[in-house]
């Protein structure tokens, strides 16, 4: 404190928030559905979504159940159909997406400084339409599921060839989630537009910050696309509407742009916070700084761009013009580049650097090296006349989950393993974390690596049954094998989870020595997240914290938060 | 940074003989498979072919591309694991504080742009032989000379081959099974009253060494047609029209089924596609018209039979 206060009458007053009264945090269930508080609203999300993600995974096990062998009868075919649509549906629209809102939320006003969100109360009411969406959805489990797809192609999703509501919960799906991220990416905008900490330039907001940015600003574009498309399929099935009917002049095509058109960019929107967690913690376990910032920040802002010339790489095989084909064809290699850039920068960053193998880095490592396979199996799906053996098979159901369970689930894993002190103040066990790591990263490469080949033996995708030609037996097999030992992986951290919330070592406030400023505060952090706001001098400001209390004190590591003197430029408030 | 002395730099050399190594053991692997692939694994690395030039022409492409990418999926994860070897925290090891170098950046970028540049101009290539039907051969069907402009189906979209004349088959989605129309002569002259045109549902019977230019269409939902073994897949969209073509050299059977989610029997939508010598398919698709004639003629008697019983004149065509 003395040091703070001789430091402090040197400097011109920083204008902050006083605090008068600091109140007990309140408790109890009631807390929790009216809280507008962002770190918890972001434990509500990252529940939620975790809670999709496992019924999401049990849809998913019982597809390869299925597909275990040739000819299989376990589930009737309208079954098979509904567990790929509820699968596909439920991993994107509530788990990745709104799990990477979840962790923005918890994670991002703490990162750059803010005491919350822009829009508290806004914030809640997304939490809230995300979860209404998904219980609308899986209501249909009680009458008859939607059976079309993630991607409900018309006319198959039309009021003739499913007429069931299934269809419609999956409608109210899309327009709740959309509503819901939408007001979710307008407050991330507003807040990392507006409350940054002191000195906390573009230049050096957070990589995570870039990708939860970017990741707003796709959904910003892309949303109303999907909820104009959604509307107008609403409309087509109960108010007699013909959008997307060709014998009353419209057009079943044009569902597949409008939805691309979203769907496309909607997969940089599961990557792209994906990159920034990556990017926050190679730096952190290399024990060096990011290698090209600007570069990597630059490259997102590419993907994002490119993204949304991309999306008729869905459509190859549509009656389409070849003017089309070659204009999507050589957009989709130019975001394979600034792709590219951040992969080899990721390497860069832990070249030369003093690499401690974390679990949270395990999973940075696993993530490189999946989506590397994802990015390269997408050459040949950008390549059209390829993609016309290609496409609808094997082949692509590979290439997503290589890029959606690498590049999303990997990190989020990574994320968890990383900001899990911060959010409960205790620490994951670092060797369950480890076997959990192993055996999800060799459950990925066996589950889906074969899947490769499936496809290029001639299986489509969205078969409940396949005739056992070729080796078609074999490889499902071994993918089916693949699948359990990835779930398995998954349940040993949901066990992680569980014991370590009770039993986890006390974490302190920045267990890593991280370079962000969420381990500036407690762990969990108070209401209020800092009773301090530092001024930012680099992209790197913990570091700099780190070593003017070093320099001060001559100690070389502080205890605990409360000990951490002020820095430069900052003023204390409240208490 | 160079202000760190030497001997903290030093990794144990045994570290970096591993990790090459390991390079080395999985470059052998990958290229190992691959010299083994014509074998019994096939289809492990390569899409199907063998059944039509433009199915062997996207394998070759296909190709082409699996060795580039070969060498960036071993340069990659070659480069990250000898990384994580190496660098792994040691005591004394101390990281690099290096925040970037602008030439490297600016060389990958442009190397990686490079790889895709010429992958792009592999495919433009390669597209021609892809997407351009062939002419037929010389011992190929002779209805297909007659399609010179004489066509039923062929548009200013189609694809032709050079000399303008193909087997045009129009292929025809709908929930679960392919219908197949082909170019009659019978049916159409002997009673203009009926659809005219012979048809088989699920097997397409075709000529050898004559092209075949496909017209796809659907009457209902989206599907997708596909023979691997005869090229790619071309969606059959509802109010649209889809062209492909094949060129069958050996007599046998391809098999395929379609590719597009259409319902809830989609997995059964099976098609399969058998060539025979062209004399065997003129024979047989005089038959087939005989046999629909034969069968219209005993349906159109049955119908003036039940009318005359029943004295109901409106039960014409129902």
């Amino acid at each position: 404190m003395a040091i703070s206060t001789a430091s402090r009458s040197a400097l011109r007053p920083v204008p902050q928030i006083v605090a008068d009264k600091v109140e007990r945090e309140p408790t109890g269930w009631y807390s929790w559905l009216t809280t507008t508080d962002h770190k918890r609203i972001g434990i509500l999300y990252i529940v939620t979504t975790f809670f999709f993600f496992i019924i999401g995974g049990v849809e998913a096990l019982m597809m390869r159940l299925q597909l275990a062998v040739p000819d299989n009868t376990l589930v009737k075919p309208e079954v098979y159909n509904q567990l790929f649509t509820l699968h596909g549906t439920t991993m994107i629209f509530l788990f990745v997406v709104p799990m990477m809102a979840g962790l923005g939320n918890y994670f991002l006003p703490l990162m750059i400084g803010a005491r919350d969100m822009a829009f508290p109360r806004l914030n809640a009411l997304s939490y809230w339409l995300f979860l209404a969406g998904g219980i609308v959805f899986y209501a249909s489990l009680f009458w008859t599921p939607p059976e079309a797809g993630w991607s409900s192609y018309v006319p198959l999703s039309s009021i003739v060839y499913s007429p069931a509501g299934g269809q419609d919960a999956w409608i109210y799906l899309i327009h709740l989630t959309g509503l819901s991220s939408l007001v979710g990416s307008i407050n991330f905008y507003a807040t990392i537009a507006n409350m940054r900490a002191p000195g906390m330039s573009w230049g050096r907001l957070p990589l995570f910050v870039w990708g939860i940015l970017t990741y707003s600003i796709l959904l910003i574009v892309a949303l109303p696309v999907i909820a104009a498309a959604v509307t107008m399929l609403l409309t087509d099935r109960h108010f007699g509407t013909h959008f997307f009917d060709p014998s009353n002049g419209g057009s079943a095509l044009l569902w597949q742009h409008l939805f691309w058109f979203f769907g496309h960019p909607e997969v940089y929107v599961m990557v792209l916070p994906g990159f920034g967690i990556v990017s926050e913690i190679l730096p952190v376990f290399s024990r060096k700084p990011i290698f090209g910032y600007r570069a990597i920040a630059a490259a997102t802002v590419c993907i994002a761009f490119l993204g949304f010339l991309t999306w008729a790489h869905h459509m190859f095989a549509t009656p389409s013009p070849l003017v089309v084909l070659i204009f999507v064809m050589i957009s989709s290699f130019l975001i394979a580049v600034p792709t590219g850039v951040k992969i080899f920068n990721w390497i860069a960053t832990l070249w030369q650097g003093a690499i401690e193998f974390r679990t949270a880095l395990l999973f940075c490592v696993g993530f490189i090296a999946l989506f590397t396979i994802g990015g390269i199996s997408g050459i040949f799906l950008a390549e059209f006349p390829v993609d016309w053996q290609l496409n609808d098979t094997y082949y692509v159901v590979a290439h997503i989950h290589f890029v959606l369970v690498g590049g999303a689930v990997f990190t989020i894993f990574a994320g968890i393993y990383y900001w899990f002190p911060k959010m409960s103040g205790r620490m994951l066990s670092e060797s369950l974390g480890k076997a959990s790591f192993g055996f999800m990263f060799v459950g990925t490469l066996l589950t889906f690596l074969i899947q490769h080949s499936l496809g290029l033996d001639g299986m489509p995708r969205r078969v409940y049954q396949y005739r056992n030609y070729g080796h078609l037996a074999l490889y499902n097999m071994i993918s089916t094998v693949g699948s359990f030992v990835l779930a398995f992986g998954v349940l040993l951290t949901v066990i992680n989870v569980v014991i370590s919330l009770r039993k986890g070592a006390n974490a302190g406030p920045d267990p890593w020595k991280g370079n962000t400023l969420e381990w500036f505060t407690t762990s969990p952090p108070p209401v209020n997240n800092f009773d301090v706001v530092p001024r930012v001098r680099s992209v790197e400001p913990m570091k700099d914290i780190r070593r003017e209390v070093e320099r001060r004190t001559g100690v070389t590591r502080s205890g605990s938060a409360a000990d951490i003197p002020v820095p430069a430029g900052a003023t204390r408030v409240g208490h | 940074m160079n202000r760190i002395p030497r001997p903290l730099r030093r990794r144990p050399a045994n570290a970096r003989r591993t990790a090459v190594l390991l390079a080395a053991c999985l470059s052998a692997v990958a290229l190992g498979a691959l010299a083994f692939a014509p074998g019994a694994f096939a289809d492990l690395f390569t899409p199907q072919s063998g059944g039509s030039p433009n199915a062997n022409n996207i394998d070759s492409l296909y190709k082409i591309t699996l060795y580039v990418a070969i060498v960036i999926f071993v340069g990659v994860e070659g480069t990250l694991f000898y990384t994580l070897v190496r660098f792994r925290a040691r005591r004394g090891a101390v990281p690099a504080q290096i925040r970037g170098n602008t030439r490297l950046e600016i060389g990958w970028t442009f190397g990686a742009a490079a790889i895709l540049l010429v992958l792009a101009i592999v495919t433009f290539a390669k597209l021609s032989s892809i997407q351009d039907p062939v002419n037929s051969g010389p011992g190929g069907d002779s209805l297909a000379a007659a399609a010179d402009g004489d066509t039923l189906y062929a548009t200013s979209n189609q694809r032709l081959p050079p000399n303008g004349k193909s087997l045009s088959i129009k292929v025809i989605g709908r929930q679960f099974i392919w219908q197949y129309v082909y170019p009659g002569t019978f049916l159409k002259t002997s009673n203009p009253d009926l659809l005219g045109q012979p048809y088989t549902y699920e097997d397409m019977v075709v000529p050898t060494n004559t092209t075949v230019t496909l017209n796809i269409q659907s009457l209902d939902v989206v599907h997708s047609w596909w023979i691997p073994q005869l090229g790619g897949k071309f969606q059959a969209v509802p109010g649209l029209s889809n062209y492909t073509w094949f060129k069958i050299d050996k007599p046998g059977v391809y098999r395929g089924q379609c590719a597009e989610i259409c319902g809830r029997l989609h997995a059964a939508m099976i098609a399969q596609v058998t060539a025979v010598p062209p004399a065997q398919f003129d024979q047989w698709l005089s038959n087939l018209e005989r046999n629909i004639a034969a069968a219209d003629a005993a349906a159109a008697a049955a119908r003036t039979n039940l009318n005359s019983q029943t004295g109901a004149s409106a039960v014409e065509n129902p």
